[in-house]
């Protein structure tokens, strides 16, 4: 007797290790079987979850934290037993922001100091001309995407609430949105970023990883009753996970995994491929850009979840006025990560600690995170720079 | 019986008290507003400005005559959701409803952040005491949000209709299903009928007992077999 679970994904290459658990046999072999329902919008599945019409799902990393402290929308309780994959997002600008970029750079724009502080140039030279504000585009207010986006820019003095315009796109809507000017630039996952590059409308700026250089991208997500009801089954389904994340990654079956997963994310196994591989083509000239920290599946054990991300994701929310700091949200926030379930499916705890980088997150500014001490970190982004006071422009 | 009728549905300022199935007949049932009864929702809820979001122009011109039947007379649709949210904040609505099937529904969840275009706050219908109401809606296929310090009473008539519209909607979709297949069919068992009486020298009344007595016989459907006969005679072509 096959236990049968309706899993939720949107369709991007994150969601690997469900559809390789479901597509590879790893979950028949753990008495599973997969019903994979695609959807549309992270509201449905969010909203799907919540009411069991769900059994798991695909999710954002900060959506179950922000589902859990009932922001945004219905608060239900959700957990995390299962990372599915920590970073994978990439920063697309068009052809004639990044002209303006470099023109307004004072180092080598690839570097995020350096174009960060480009940026607050340019939106001040824009706002001295009377040009239009600049649109970024992003997935979800409770996204990565988001958060990068803001994080970069506030590290260059660019208040993301006042001197640009933050949108949500649905991904399939962002090359599109890019080519006709509706936003100037954008966040968003694989394979987005390499379409807009192969499209010919946009230059490949940063990865996700030059911003944040560790952080859980998308997770498994259910509901706290649920694993609470099914631990069994739960377990099997964190153990299929994480055999199929290692097939996955295995350059040995590259070509197998990539084909499967380019049939059900509607996407080229090629693109597929150069996405997992973390080799990315970056202009339209055709220059490519290599990082093995580009999307972890499995290495450097992306998939057990880790508390520091839960935490330094309601600072994301706090910073950005989405939740109040409160003790209670901390605590609640704290507890969505849930290592110990994954450890009880694998039946061991890790055998080394991460500790590289040092705060397993490494954000590319501010000092080292420090779950423990939120109302510090917090503080240091009100006092020391983002940026206050205002560069001058440079021309 | 699934969440959508299970559920008691309660319509303000009116006769109707049941299940979302009873206001489902009723809205098929009624052409119009009766003489002299008030419109569903009081006088007050007709000056709701409320936009629909639906990429099916069918099922939304579908809705918008439900609403405007029921008195609201400020109804406004978007089929084309490129720029959205500009266009939401241009017609300024009470009252958003979207399809599930548009993913530009996470466009929509924007607004509930603090931003500076947004011109005044905005709440979802739905809070934590009516999970049964959102269950319904995602079980029709629909999503409400409304915008600023509406009462949430005030709405319920409006998703109580649009729910029983969706489901209305996805009925008569499948009810055009069925009826497409039937003809296909139709038309599949009268090729092997062809065959048949070609083949074996029958009539047509004959070659039909024949194609029925097998499907009978296989415990199968007699387009199956129809289906099996055409594709046996492609092969000895």
């Amino acid at each position: 007797m096959k236990t049968h679970l309706r899993i939720g994904y949107i369709p991007l290459i994150d969601a690997t290790p469900i559809l390789v658990a479901a597509d590879h046999g790893f979950a028949e072999a753990e008495g599973l079987a997969i019903d994979l329902v695609r959807e549309v919008s992270w509201s449905n599945v969010r909203d799907k979850l919540n009411l069991g019409l769900f059994d798991a799902s695909h999710m954002l990393a900060p959506l179950p934290v922000a589902s859990s402290l009932g922001i945004g929308h219905v608060k239900v309780p959700l957990i995390v037993p299962f990372t599915l994959a920590l970073n994978g997002n990439a920063i697309t600008v068009s052809p004639s922001l990044y002209n303006e970029l470099a023109a307004a750079a004072d180092g080598n724009v690839a570097d995020p100091h350096v174009s960060a502080r480009a940026l607050h140039r340019v939106v001040a030279d824009r706002r001295a001309r009377g040009a239009p504000v600049l649109n970024f585009g992003m997935t979800f207010p409770f996204s990565n995407h988001n958060y990068q986006l803001r994080f970069w820019m506030a590290a260059g003095g660019v208040d993301p609430d006042e001197d640009v315009r933050l949108v949500v796109l649905p991904p399939p809507y962002m090359v599109e949105s890019l080519t006709s000017g509706h936003v100037d630039c954008f966040c968003v996952g694989a394979p987005w970023n390499s379409v807009a590059v192969d499209n010919g409308v946009g230059h490949i700026l940063h990865f996700g990883r030059d911003i944040v250089r560790r952080m859980s991208e998308k997770v498994l997500a259910v509901r706290e009753n649920w694993a609470n009801d099914n631990p069994e089954t739960l377990s099997a389904l964190i153990r299929a996970l994480a055999k199929a994340a290692a097939f996955a990654e295995d350059p040995a079956n590259l070509a197998a995994v990539c084909e499967n997963v380019g049939l059900r994310i509607g996407a080229d196994a090629e693109v597929v491929s150069r996405t997992l591989k973390g080799v990315l083509k970056t202009t339209t000239q055709g220059e490519t850009r290599s990082s093995d920290e580009y999307i972890l599946l499995e290495r450097g054990q992306a998939n057990r979840p880790d508390r520091a991300h839960a935490a330094w994701m309601y600072a994301d929310m706090v910073r950005w006025r989405q939740a109040p700091l409160t003790a209670e949200l901390g605590s609640i926030a704290d507890n969505v990560f849930r290592p110990e379930l994954y450890d009880r499916a694998l039946g061991h705890a890790p055998a080394t600690a991460v500790t590289d980088p040092p705060d397993r997150i490494g954000a590319f500014a501010g000092p080292d995170f420090v779950p423990a001490d939120f109302a510090g970190y917090l503080e240091s982004w009100r006092t020391r720079p983002p940026g206050r006071p205002r560069l001058t422009v440079v021309r | 019986m699934n969440g959508a009728q299970e559920r008691k549905a309660f319509v303000r300022g009116s006769r109707y008290r049941g299940t979302a199935a009873e206001i489902v007949s009723v809205a098929e049932t009624r052409k119009g507003p009766e003489p002299g009864s008030p419109p569903q929702g009081g006088p007050r809820d007709a000056s709701l400005k409320i936009v629909i979001v639906d990429e099916s122009p069918i099922r939304a011109a579908i809705l918008e005559d439900g609403l405007r039947e029921a008195g609201f007379v400020q109804v406004e649709r978007i089929t084309e959701t490129r720029n959205l949210l500009a266009r939401i904040y241009a017609l300024d609505p009470d009252v958003i409803l979207i399809d599930l099937e548009n993913p530009s529904r996470d466009e929509l969840e924007q607004m509930f952040q603090v931003s500076r275009i947004v011109k005044r706050p905005v709440a979802m219908f739905v809070d934590q005491s009516d999970a049964a109401s959102i269950q319904a809606s995602v079980d029709a296929g629909v999503s409400a949000y409304i915008v600023g310090n509406l009462q949430k009473d005030r709405i319920k008539t409006i998703l109580d209709l649009c729910i029983s519209r969706f489901n209305a909607f996805s009925r008569l979709q499948s009810e055009l299903d069925e009826a497409k297949g039937a003809l296909e069919e139709r038309k599949i068992i009268d090729r092997a009928k062809g065959v048949l009486m070609k083949a074996k020298g029958l009539t047509e009344e004959q070659a039909y007992s024949l194609l029925r007595k097998t499907a009978m016989n296989e415990n199968k459907k007699i387009a199956d077999i129809a289906q099996s006969v055409l594709t046996a005679a492609e092969l000895f072509k």
